[in-house]
């Protein structure tokens, strides 16, 4: 049984790597991995984000939303299915979520809100976060498994940012292209991080 | 083009090449890699958004002045999600194999920046017509960037067009040795790098500063 969540872990960071397999959170991935500082206070805040959200979404997928889910208010709702609405619902809890984490954050954790800073709000548009809630209900994954789901997807996020920080600093010194310069050395460099990761493809426990 | 004034022509032509909101603006990137492999799902897709982003800034920017400051963002995105949720809905009724392998990046329009970037950078600020123009502008730029890559994708990794056989594959006896390597997710960047560089080189305003 552990090893089953374990399993989904590790996919989640290395094999299926959000950043780098999926493409998505790529707006801030490219933009604000300039410096390594950044890139580790947005990545702490995605994988927050993330391990809290994939769960409360797969909760309010499987209470509210799925076929039947209804079930539970009245027997006559079992054939009900709302689950057309889950774009418009998955984004509402995810910017409450957010919301909620800012707010309490500012009073119990002043220092980490700080250094955090305008990163937090942002992440409400970040698409990895959607993208996580969305891949969990097309895998069916339960509340549990949502959540190591959701914890993998954010380490495994937060893992390319730093990297890719990393090197963005080292290449500060070197002589890019004119037309390469910034954006496009990026996403070459990314490109070569995607092939990195790619060898951990097949790995299974 | 006389019904167009000069800054309805630029809103549509600009974002193409100019302020282009992948290569320039860095907006919207992430399906611009994932959903290339294939011309027909990127061709969908560039529809989908154009559609979405060009609705959205119409509707945000009729009830602009009536939006208060502080909830514009919400409001923003409730408009986005429901426009979404539709061309879902179309894409399941109509295209159902396209809609089955554009998965879950259908419903992440929502989060693509293009689109709320444009509703909030440029819709709440300007007239529905315009708004409008800027809309289907940037939707095409997108789209431009998502076809040239897709193209170049499924042409060198299936030597297919549209689905079409274009390049003869050595295991059928032609002469084209598929490059598998296009398929994969690495390719994306490396074609999307020289893009900009290609884009850079041509209009040498857009290098950025050392």
């Amino acid at each position: 049984m552990l090893e089953h969540y374990l399993n989904i872990l590790v996919k989640a960071i290395f094999i299926e790597n959000m950043a780098l397999a999926f493409f998505l959170g790529m707006c801030p991935f490219l933009n604000s991995s300039k410096k390594v500082d950044t890139a580790v206070g947005l990545g702490t805040a995605v994988v927050f984000v993330l391990t809290l959200t994939v769960p409360l979404n797969a909760f309010v997928y499987k209470f509210l939303l799925a076929e039947g889910a209804l079930a539970w208010i009245h027997p006559s709702f079992a054939t009900l299915d709302l689950s057309f609405l889950s774009f418009l619902t998955f984004i509402g809890s995810i910017a409450a979520a957010v919301q909620l984490v800012e707010m309490t954050m500012d009073r119990y954790f002043p220092k980490l809100y700080v250094a955090l800073g305008v990163f937090l709000p942002l992440i409400t548009v970040n698409c990895a976060i959607l993208g996580a809630a969305l891949f969990m209900v097309q895998r069916d994954y339960t509340i549990a498994e949502s959540a190591v789901y959701g914890l993998g997807c954010g380490i495994g996020w937060a893992l390319a940012i730093i990297g890719l920080a990393a090197i963005r600093e080292k290449m500060h010194y070197s002589n890019v292209p004119p037309g390469l310069r910034g954006l496009g050395i990026t996403f070459i460099t990314a490109g070569l991080m995607a092939i990195g990761f790619m060898s951990f493809s097949g790995i299974q426990l | 083009m006389a019904v167009l004034g000069k800054a309805e022509r630029h809103a549509l032509v600009d974002p193409i090449f100019d302020n282009n909101p992948i290569g320039v603006q860095v907006l919207g990137v992430c399906s611009a890699l994932a959903v290339t492999t294939q011309v027909q799902t990127a061709f969908v897709m560039a529809i989908a958004l154009t559609a979405v982003s060009a609705l959205a800034n119409v509707s945000v920017s009729f009830i602009r002045n009536s939006t208060p400051y502080s909830i514009r963002i919400i409001v923003q995105m409730t408009i986005i999600a429901s426009l979404v949720i539709l061309v879902d809905q179309i894409l399941k009724a109509y295209l159902f194999t396209i809609s089955q392998s554009l998965s879950v990046f259908v419903g992440l329009i929502i989060t693509n920046c293009i689109v709320l970037g444009r509703a909030e950078g440029f819709a709440m600020q300007n007239k529905p017509l315009i708004s409008f123009i800027d809309g289907l502008g940037n939707g095409a730029g997108y789209g431009v960037v998502l076809m040239s890559v897709a193209i170049i994708r499924e042409l060198f990794g299936s030597g297919r067009l549209m689905g079409y056989q274009v390049l003869s594959l050595t295991k059928e006896g032609g002469w084209y040795q598929p490059n598998g390597m296009m398929l994969l997710a690495p390719a994306a960047f490396f074609i999307i790098g020289f893009l900009i560089w290609g884009l850079r080189t041509w209009k040498s305003q857009l290098v950025e500063a050392e």
